[in-house]
């Protein structure tokens, strides 16, 4: 069979069907990975010490359970207790709680590291704790925790990966199956590996705009500490 | 004196951490429109008295008025007391993500509940008030310690508040900057604010305080009108005292 012909007519067209997968995997894990997460966060360090407790003891359950055991409970375990996922939901329930846990560890760092002051003076003028932390601490601790955040989205789109071993064709997973079947591996996966650097490259120009947009003037961390 | 004068009432106010005790049994009246100015070494609980009086810190014995009104005890109300008594810190404490505008701005729209057009006016007219109208759109990263302090004394004063407690607001200033933030505090007082500063600058003391307060190891030791402290003879411990940073300085 013709390269060119395998590359444009079967490989690309299969990649892109699974590229749309992937796609659909990160964008309905993203915004609730990262709303859990400030969730969870802000629930340890400024919660009730119950809450406090439980968000700490979630963070730890998740990063000691590998992500694809935790994708198995969600596909194979959960129907025995009478909870049935379809296999699209249970990887993006799995990559949200994973997603989340981490974030979460980011967002506490960030917090931890904005100064007393901030809140004291918040509360001098007669706001409530969590007015103080809505308006006053998480604006700051979120610019803060974005290049950990943005690492974690990376992460995400790499290990999206893992909902093929529940049977959702995504990225890698289309790869695969050209591949077995052409017995083409090389060529298969080392497109399927450009399409994730491209995702990847995508998201670290993001990022960096997303910084500079956001950025406090005034700030040293807003320039490059080679100017220092 | 008028009972009916009093703004603010502090009543025994006892506090330790852990087995120091910080605060035994410190009580002062306040009038309306009244400068007191507390001096002391370092260490000596004035910090902890003023953030009594608004309980960021809670006091283990003792109550604090507001206008007959109990401040000690009120729950939630605390953050309705809050505003009523505006506090300025050493360290500016400005929100740093914000402009000097939106420092101000935040308490009176998340607090007050003002609407936008309305707070920003507010704004605007507290950082005029200042001197710093012209800086609205700076962020604190780009002020000086001596503007900064000026954007949060306009924070505190957006609150309307009856009385401010400063807690040595120029003590982070080189003299310059120590200059341009007291002459703000006089005019507040010329214009009748009731203040309570914690400050080493006597120069301040003597010209703008109606009364003195000496603390030592948690009380207040002498108290009076400073140019009796400072000239009677039978006041001695603030003599000293201020002898003592003076000669420090001179070194
Ligand atoms: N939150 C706190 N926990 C423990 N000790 C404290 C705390 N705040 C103040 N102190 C102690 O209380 C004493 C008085 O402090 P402070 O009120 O800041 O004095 P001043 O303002 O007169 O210098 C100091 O010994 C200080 O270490
Ligand atoms: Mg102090």
């Amino acid at each position: 069979m013709d390269q060119a012909v395998f590359l444009f007519e079967i490989l690309l067209p299969a990649l892109m069907q699974g590229l749309v997968v992937t796609l659909q995997l990160i964008a309905c894990s993203a915004p609730f990975g990262l709303a859990f997460g400030i969730a969870v966060a802000v629930g340890r360090q400024y919660g009730h010490p119950v809450i406090s407790w439980l968000c700490k003891t979630f963070v730890f359950l998740i990063k000691g359970t590998p992500l694809l055991l935790l994708l198995f409970i969600l596909y194979f375990g959960l129907p025995s207790i009478g909870i049935t996922l379809t296999a699209f939901a249970a990887s993006v329930l799995g990559f949200i709680l994973c997603n989340s846990a981490y974030n979460a560890e980011y967002i506490r760092g960030a917090l931890i590291s904005i100064k007393d002051g901030q809140m004291v003076a918040a509360r001098s003028l007669g706001m409530t704790r969590w007015q103080a932390i809505k308006s006053v601490i998480l604006p700051q601790a979120l610019r803060r925790a974005i290049p950990g955040l943005s690492n974690e989205f990376i992460y995400l789109i790499k290990y999206s990966s893992l909902a093929y071993m529940l049977t959702v064709i995504e990225l890698a997973g289309a790869g695969k199956q050209v591949a077995t079947k052409y017995f083409l591996y090389t060529e298969s996966f080392a497109a399927v590996g450009v399409v994730y650097l491209v995702l990847v490259s995508i998201t670290t120009v993001a990022v960096s705009i997303l910084e500079k947009r956001v950025a406090v003037p005034g700030t040293v961390r807003a320039t490059p500490s080679a100017q220092l | 004196m008028n009972d009916n004068d009093i703004v603010l009432k502090v009543e025994e106010i006892y506090k330790s951490f852990g087995d120091t005790e910080v605060l035994r049994g410190v009580s002062f009246d306040v009038r309306r429109g009244e400068t007191k100015v507390f001096i002391g070494p370092s260490g000596t609980g004035k910090s902890t008295l003023l953030r009594c009086i608004n309980q960021l810190t809670i006091p283990d014995r003792g109550r604090v008025w507001l206008d007959g009104e109990e401040v000690t005890n009120s729950g939630a109300r605390i953050n309705y007391f809050r505003q009523k008594i505006g506090m300025v810190f050493q360290n500016f404490f400005l929100f740093d993500h914000l402009t000097a505008l939106k420092n101000v701005e935040l308490a009176l729209l998340k607090v007050k509940g003002m609407g936008k057009a309305e707070a920003r006016e507010k704004a605007l007219t507290e950082l005029r008030q200042v001197g710093m109208e012209d800086w609205a759109d700076h962020y604190p990263a780009e002020l000086s310690g001596g503007q900064a302090q000026r954007v949060s004394i306009a924070r505190a004063l957006a609150m309307d508040p009856d009385v401010i407690l400063f807690d040595e607001p120029t003590s982070a200033l080189d003299p310059e900057l120590t200059r341009e933030v007291l002459e703000v505090m006089k005019k507040l007082a010329r214009n009748g604010m009731t203040m309570l500063v914690v400050t080493h600058e006597m120069g301040f003391a003597c010209s703008v305080a109606n009364e003195v307060l000496f603390m030592e190891n948690g009380v207040v030791a002498e108290q009076g009108p400073p140019d009796l402290l400072l000239n009677d003879p039978r006041f001695t411990r603030m003599k000293d005292f201020i002898g003592r940073i003076d000669s420090r300085m001179d070194d």
